[in-house]
């Protein structure tokens, strides 16, 4: 992992090309926060920096704080042997993140399943439809608001109360 | 082709199923008199020799349907393995068409993206078919109780359900044992009847009607003219 | 094996109708009729209209061959794929969302069914994830304890694979084996854990038992007649003629576009990568163990079988060495904070019985923080993300599978060739759907 002198070095770069929010050290991994417009040119200059494997595009809700959405990356340096992520965040009103897909084609089923669950919006996605949950599927399930679902656990107070329920 | 149903109950409505379960207390309890006692003991056990070895011949031959959903394939296929060998009873072939296959051991959680499917699988079979709900997932929601799941009993008639999370083989193996001596000795109870669930095959909608659903062009429905039930 | 019929010679006949003209005096209509036929006619058929329409047949979502759950969309130019497109979600159980309404420690058996064949491998990876968040030390004793559980589950991962691949592919024995090593290594499972699938051994901060006398005597057991085993497997199916027909330069795809896709795993080392992260990024006392990755050399389907019946080998001097050395030592950490304290103090000491019940009732708060905690699972990189608000529940837990990753190399694998190496390139691929759809 690159400490925090090596990212402060990182983050100069990268600065450069402006965009980056915040850099952050924790757990012994390096986080860049970025605007999500900086999101592949920040992704391609860490390429360029060694960082050649996306591993994983994951989504998340920061219910309640604003902004709401956000889209992590996780790249992986296989020479030498580092982790580094970029993490951005979006609101609910304008879920807008371009697609890192045609230059990470591995982030092509991630982008769908966090516009899926979460609802994000990738531009520039050549295929952006649900993945997971039924084509015509309403709403996005893994929202922090979204209710969780399920059947009531029947008990003797509430069974009667089942349709179907034959006395 | 016509199907001729044979009434082998005439168990119909949910009042007749409770009227019966009744007569059974007051048979228990030493209530019937000599001819109702007689009525009682014809209308619950198979009479003539044919229907019995017919239910024995079906409930020594259940042909399973390969249908492995998650974890609980994974125990479904131990018992094929040869510590458990299901093919003692006769139950090795497993047919991987619907239509061949008389019995839906339902492995594994059922998402709601599944569940048409497998109903619509359980529609292809034909009767006399039996379903058993293999694991907590498909029985009721199981470990998980969300968005997600479809628990088996909403969209289809179940005759047995294995519970355990994954059930262990042995489990399993006693739900279908349990479902052949139901087959064997009594079809008539059970869920099915109570539900009045016995004829649920697959009717392809003729077209034009609501029920039909919309086409692409170049698709040919090749069974034109009115709604046919196949068998 | 893939070629379009070409165009034969066109006057092949007449050679024949010469030499036969010379050899006999006279031939009969008949004769001249059956000589002047060539299959030119088809061959320009052939050439002319050139396949241009595509067959789109589906396949599955319930289909013997398609390991679980998964609907593939394939377009088909007679008896080759053109295209492949898979549709996945049709066993969703919506893992992740659960996992928040759950405390941390309750949460393991949900995300435990997640990959339902490597189930220690998920709870191991969730319970790295929170004891980082926690910065919680595990005992030396618990990490070898999880790393011979870890290894025990990777044999017996891949012990299904092959047993349901060989089954893909015809070899029905090699089934009955597999599964009859693994019906032991379950009942392992159920000696030290008390359950043969998705045990919750596991806990954050350790494991939650320590093994019984004589698990060592039966792991050691297991481990011999599993390296025969191995060699059983090898001999059925290293050199069977259909085997290398079927799966020698079938379905390969290069190593950039499939480090370009995320693929990791067998499937990676296959083409001679050798990224493993139990050496390259070790965790959980991997580099106290002597092993090798074993790695292909052509990306091919038999590279990607031999490289896991390799590991499979490798798994088993795993777990010797690791039984070898155990240390003594606790089980799980001390913090009582964390884990349960021990039954027999909550009898004596308060404070014991208070952290039990905080425990118990609401659970242990892991300080606020995001972690992406990454381990080497049968099928590649599978990583737990976890963001912890502060609270017991985890805010979000994201797994990334490498099933759902790898998938994406479907479409690559299968191009151009056959339906039935389709099939024998998705059993070599060995995804499993739970892990996918999650």
């Amino acid at each position: 992992m690159p400490d925090a002198a090596a990212l402060a070095v990182l983050s100069q770069d990268l600065l450069a090309t402006g965009g980056v929010l915040a850099t952050r050290h924790e757990h012994g991994k390096a986080r860049l926060d970025v605007e999500p417009a900086a999101v592949v040119d920040t992704l391609a200059a860490l390429k360029a920096q060694g960082f050649r494997s996306l591993m994983s595009v994951h989504g998340l809700d920061y219910y309640p704080e604003e902004p709401r959405l956000g889209v992590q990356y996780e790249l992986l340096d296989m020479t030498a042997r580092d982790r580094i992520t970029v993490a951005t965040r979006v609101t609910i009103a304008d879920p807008h993140v371009p697609s890192v897909t045609p230059a990470w084609p591995t982030a092509e089923h991630q982008e769908r399943e966090i516009f899926d669950m979460f609802g994000v919006i990738f531009d520039g996605h050549p295929d952006l439809r649900r993945i997971l949950m039924p084509d015509d599927y309403e709403g996005h399930p893994q929202r922090r608001d979204f209710p969780i679902g399920g059947e009531p656990v029947l008990f003797t107070h509430n069974e009667k109360d089942v349709p179907g329920w034959i006395e | 082709m016509e199907i001729v149903r044979s009434s082998g109950s005439s168990i119909q409505t949910p009042e007749q199923f409770r009227a019966q379960g009744l007569k059974a207390r007051e048979m228990l309890r030493g209530e019937l008199t000599d001819a109702e006692m007689e009525d009682y003991v014809r209308s619950r056990i198979l009479t003539t020799t044919l229907d019995k070895a017919t239910a024995w011949a079906r409930g020594n031959s259940l042909f399973p349907a390969t249908f492995g959903l998650a974890c609980c394939a994974i125990e479904m296929m131990s018992i094929v393995g040869a510590r458990l060998d299901i093919a003692r009873f006769g139950f090795e072939a497993f047919r991987a068409s619907p239509r061949q296959a008389d019995m839906l051991i339902l492995s594994g959680r059922v998402s709601i993206k599944m569940a048409p499917v497998v109903r619509r699988i359980y529609d292809q079979m034909l009767e006399p078919k039996f379903a058993i709900a293999m694991g907590a997932c498909s029985s009721s929601m199981g470990v998980f109780n969300n968005y997600a799941i479809v628990p088996a009993d909403k969209f289809m008639p179940i005759d047995v359900h294995v519970p355990g999370c994954p059930p262990r083989p042995e489990a399993l193996m006693y739900g279908i044992l349990k479902l052949r001596s139901m087959v064997q000795e009594d079809p008539a109870m059970g869920w099915r009847e109570r539900y009045n669930a016995v004829g649920t095959e697959e009717v392809v909608p003729a077209p034009g009607t609501p029920g039909e659903t919309p086409q692409a062009e170049s698709a040919v429905n090749v069974f034109p003219g009115e709604a046919i039930q196949r068998a | 094996m893939t070629d379009l019929p070409t165009t034969p010679p066109e006057d092949d006949a007449t050679p024949a109708a010469a030499a036969t003209a010379t050899a006999a005096p006279s031939k009969s209509a008949y004769r001249q009729m059956e000589e002047s036929i060539t299959m030119a006619p088809l061959a320009q058929q052939a050439m002319e209209n050139v396949h241009d329409e595509l067959l789109t047949l589906n396949f599955g979502p319930h289909h013997p061959a398609t390991h679980g759950v998964l609907r593939l969309l394939v377009s088909l130019d007679g008896e080759i794929v053109r295209d492949l497109k898979p549709v996945i979600g049709y066993v969703h159980t919506g893992i992740e969302k659960t996992a928040e309404q759950k405390q941390y420690w309750k949460a393991i058996p949900v995300i435990e069914r997640m990959d339902y064949v490597s189930y220690f491998f998920n709870a191991y990876a969730f319970c790295g994830a929170t004891e980082t968040l926690l910065e919680c030390e595990v005992p030396k004793r618990a990490q070898y304890l999880r790393v011979i559980h870890l290894e025990l589950n990777r044999i017996m991962s891949h012990l299904v694979w092959l047993g349901t691949s060989a089954l893909d592919l015809g070899a029905m024995s090699v089934w009955w084996y597999c599964f009859r090593e693994r019906e032991t290594l379950l009942d392992l499972f159920e000696m030290s854990t008390g359950q043969r699938m998705h045990t919750r051994y596991f806990q954050v901060g350790g494991v939650i038992e320590d093994i019984p006398r004589g698990f060592e005597t039966k792991v050691r057991q297991f481990l011999k007649a599993q390296r025969e085993g191995v060699k059983t497997y090898g001999d059925l199916l290293n050199r069977n003629e259909i085997a290398l027909q079927r799966l020698r330069n079938v379905g390969i795809v290069d190593e950039q576009r499939l480090l370009d896709l995320g693929v990791t795993g067998p499937l990676l080392r296959a083409t001679g990568n050798p990224w493993d992260l139990r050496k390259a990024m070790p965790y959980c006392s991997y580099e106290d163990f002597d092993f090798k990755i074993p790695v292909g050399t052509l990306g091919d389907n038999y590279d990607r079988y031999a490289c896991r019946l390799a590991e499979i080998k490798e798994s088993c001097d795993i777990v010797e060495q690791a039984l070898d050395a155990l240390p003594e030592g606790p089980h799980i950490t001390d913090d009582r904070k964390i884990a349960l304290p021990p039954r027999h103090e909550l009898a004596t000491s308060m404070e014991a019985l208070i952290h039990h019940f905080k425990l118990v009732t609401e659970g242990m708060r892991v300080p606020a923080g995001e972690v992406y905690f990454p381990i080497e699972s049968p099928r590649g990189e599978m990583g737990v993300f976890i963001r912890s608000d502060g609270s017991s529940k985890p805010a979000r837990v994201h797994m990334r599978d490498p099933s759902f990753v790898n998938l994406q190399a479907t479409a690559d694998m299968c191009r151009d060739s056959l339906i039935a190496d389709m099939i024998a390139t998705l059993a070599m691929m060995d995804p499993i759907l739970g892990g996918v759809d999650r």
